[in-house]
């Protein structure tokens, strides 16, 4: 068995992956990292602080400013750093999440530098007893600090008698729900690609491809041995990244684990139709790097991985939605959160093998072997 | 007499406008071994790669016992073995696992790959990475690959280039042992004279795509009617016809050390003639040297270049 020069192929492969410690890093450990980090960024925060300009007219005493907000509970807080002080107001209670408003007083110029380095997003400025709020009307940001400062300045109540606001923290709705079964899938997508597409190029280069089609060697066994790698592989990357997050986010797949399985193969079987396809015929690594970025770049920003699509303009998402990477990330959320079975994700499977096996042979047919 | 193991007849290969091989014809016995000797350029690799069937001639036959690649790829990828001019195998596989990977498309054993390791006197570094290798090491290591299935035709693409005198006599023996023990024949391109005279049969000097001269070391060298060397080196500035007004003389002046090799039938006629118009001339000679014709004179003076170059 071992002697076969299948299972050699595909030995050769696993041992090249395992011995690059770079290449553990970027497989194993970074996907990770990522998920941590994103996770925590955006999930773990029930209290923010923002930062708002005060500028005020050179008629009015800077204490004057304290008129207006007379009705919050301010604290006049000095700032040691550079002498200087600011408002602490705060906005929400425990259940909607506390937002932390640091109300700097500095001149115009300073308040645009602020607002400039993304330090700010909005400058409240003070005329004829009035406040003025001026900021970006296309930043959410800003339209959300409008509303919360105006309430707290007319010292409206937030109104916890007529409504009440109940945190949501099932499983499936949080952003690290959304988050993970993306960061799986792209994983797939990563993995796939560069470990393909890259070794078939760097053979072909180093000569090694021509070496080994002048023996008997079969060349499907060949290409072949890459991509059941690159399964074993995925299937490491896949549970090193579930398994962190299983115990540190708490999730769990509430579909049926057969139809992630074959979700799973269907994406990498996909991606390594691709693969072969981009490796098919350059000679150069360069180049190749250039073509596995063209292809990944935009499916990673396109595809509802860190955000969703539906962000996009509603003409382009029937596009996005034919993308690979949109059919797995797709197929394996409704898996993960939405408890489907093999049923509601037949069509993602059925598309993804075609594609893979479309862009397979035709990556064959055209295949520099030389 | 027995049919050649490999017989070229009249190959042409074009790129675009290039002429890479101009119609060459030779044909190698069972157990000869034949070096294929020119400069860079010289359609050496293309040459070796239409038989190793990595190329195909645009014109001409190349049969292989009785076989061509059109009909046979299968047969003929286990009859013929190879070390391409350069192969880099995989850094972080180590040379016995490089070994074993190839041995499993012949479907051979362990024991074949530890033989093979031995032979080319890698045993000591059976595990040590590739990317920890030395040149002669990577050498020896793609040497071992292509003797892996005693293939009766193998071909080595300069298997000596760029190696230090040590390693490259260390190949020499590794190849000589080959040649007593075994029935193999061989091709092995090369732009060192002295491992064509040292290991080959027979020599075929090519150029620019075609084949200048073929035969054994001394057929090549008396098939030139002069045969002898005056080799001189002078500060002067001289006239080359005062040289040539004999046609028993060709001059050859060697642009890189200033030398200038007159060949000649007889040294012992030539010589007081020569020293006669040294002396008619007031020429001032830094060196003098007289010597036979080697097959780098004759390689300069069919081709005006040195092998290396």
């Amino acid at each position: 068995m071992l002697k076969h020069p299948f299972t050699q192929l595909i030995l050769i492969q696993i041992r090249e992956f395992y011995r690059e410690p770079a290449v553990l890093f970027w497989s194993f450990l970074f996907p990770v990292l990522m998920a941590w980090g994103l996770g925590i960024a955006f999930n773990k925060k029930p209290e923010v602080t923002k930062t708002i300009a005060i500028v005020l007219s050179e008629k009015e005493p800077v204490a004057d400013f304290e008129k207006y907000i007379s009705k919050t509970d301010f604290e006049k807080i000095p700032d040691s750093t550079n002498n200087t002080y600011y408002y602490s107001v705060s906005y929400g209670n425990e259940n909607m999440g506390v937002t932390h408003f640091r109300l700097k007083p500095v001149s115009w110029q300073q308040a645009e530098l602020m607002v400039k380095r993304g330090n700010a997003s909005m400058i409240i400025t003070t005329n004829n007893n009035k406040i003025e709020y001026n900021f970006d009307k296309y930043s959410s940001d800003g339209q959300l600090e409008y509303l919360q400062l105006s309430s707290l300045f007319d010292g409206e109540n937030q109104s916890a008698q007529q409504s009440e606001i109940k945190p949501m923290a099932e499983k499936g709705t949080r952003y690290i729900d959304f988050l993970i079964p993306g960061l799986i899938a792209m994983n797939v997508m990563m993995s796939t690609m560069w470990g393909i597409s890259y070794t078939l190029i760097e053979a072909r280069t180093k000569k090694l491809l021509r070496r080994m089609v002048a023996t008997p060697m079969k060349r499907w066994e060949y290409i072949l041995s890459h991509i059941v790698a690159r399964v074993v592989l995925c299937f490491v990357e896949a549970a090193i990244i579930f398994l962190f997050a299983y115990y540190y986010f708490d999730i769990t797949i509430t579909g049926s684990i057969i139809a992630f399985v074959a979700l799973f193969i269907s994406g990498i079987l996909a991606f390594s139709g691709l693969s072969v396809l981009i490796a098919s015929r350059t000679s150069k690594t360069q180049v190749g790097n250039g073509l596995i970025n063209l292809v990944v770049m935009p499916m990673m920003m396109l595809s509802g991985i860190y955000f969703s699509y539906h962000n996009f303009p509603d003409i382009v998402v029937p596009y996005i939605q034919a993308l690979p990477l949109t059919m797995l990330a797709d197929g394996v959320k409704a898996v993960f959160n939405e408890s489907a079975g093999f049923m509601q994700v037949w069509k993602y499977i059925l598309i993804l093998n075609s594609f893979g096996l479309i862009t397979f042979i035709t990556g064959l047919k055209f295949y520099k072997w030389y | 007499m027995e049919n050649p193991i490999l017989d070229v007849k009249n190959i042409y290969k074009n790129f675009k406008e290039v002429k890479a091989v101009d119609g060459v014809s030779f044909f190698v016995n069972r157990g000869e071994f034949i070096a294929l000797l020119g400069p860079n350029g010289a359609g050496k690799t293309t040459t070796v790669e239409m038989i190793e069937g990595i190329q195909k001639p645009n014109q001409g036959t190349i049969s292989i016992m009785g076989m061509n690649w059109d009909n046979h790829e299968n047969k003929l990828h286990r009859l013929i073995s190879l070390s391409l001019q350069e192969t880099r195998f995989i850094d972080k596989l180590r040379v016995w696992e490089t070994v074993q990977l190839f041995a499993s498309f012949y479907g051979l054993s362990r024991d074949r790959v530890d033989e093979v390791i031995g032979i080319v006197a890698l045993t000591e570094k059976r595990k040590s990475f590739v990317q920890n290798l030395s040149g002669g090491q990577r050498q020896k290591l793609a040497l071992a690959i292509a003797l892996l299935n005693n293939a009766p035709l193998l071909l080595l693409d300069e298997p000596t280039t760029g190696l230090d005198p040590t390693a490259r006599r260390e190949i020499w023996n590794i190849l000589m042992n080959l040649k007593k023990n075994n029935n193999t024949s061989l091709i092995l391109t090369t732009h060192y004279m002295e491992e064509a005279e040292y290991l080959c049969d027979r020599i075929i000097i090519m150029d620019k795509g075609k084949i200048l001269a073929q035969g054994t070391l001394e057929e090549l060298l008396s098939a030139s009617n002069s045969k002898e060397i005056i080799e001189f080196s002078t500060n002067d500035i001289i006239s080359e016809e005062l040289f040539c007004v004999d046609d028993v003389y060709k001059l050859i002046r060697d642009e890189n050390s200033n030398s200038r090799k007159l060949i000649v039938r007889s040294i012992v006629d030539q010589l007081p003639v020569f020293l006669q118009k040294v002396k008619d001339n007031g020429i001032n000679l830094s060196r003098l040297e007289c010597r036979k014709l080697t097959l780098d004179d004759l390689f300069i003076s069919m081709t005006g270049k040195h092998l290396g170059d």
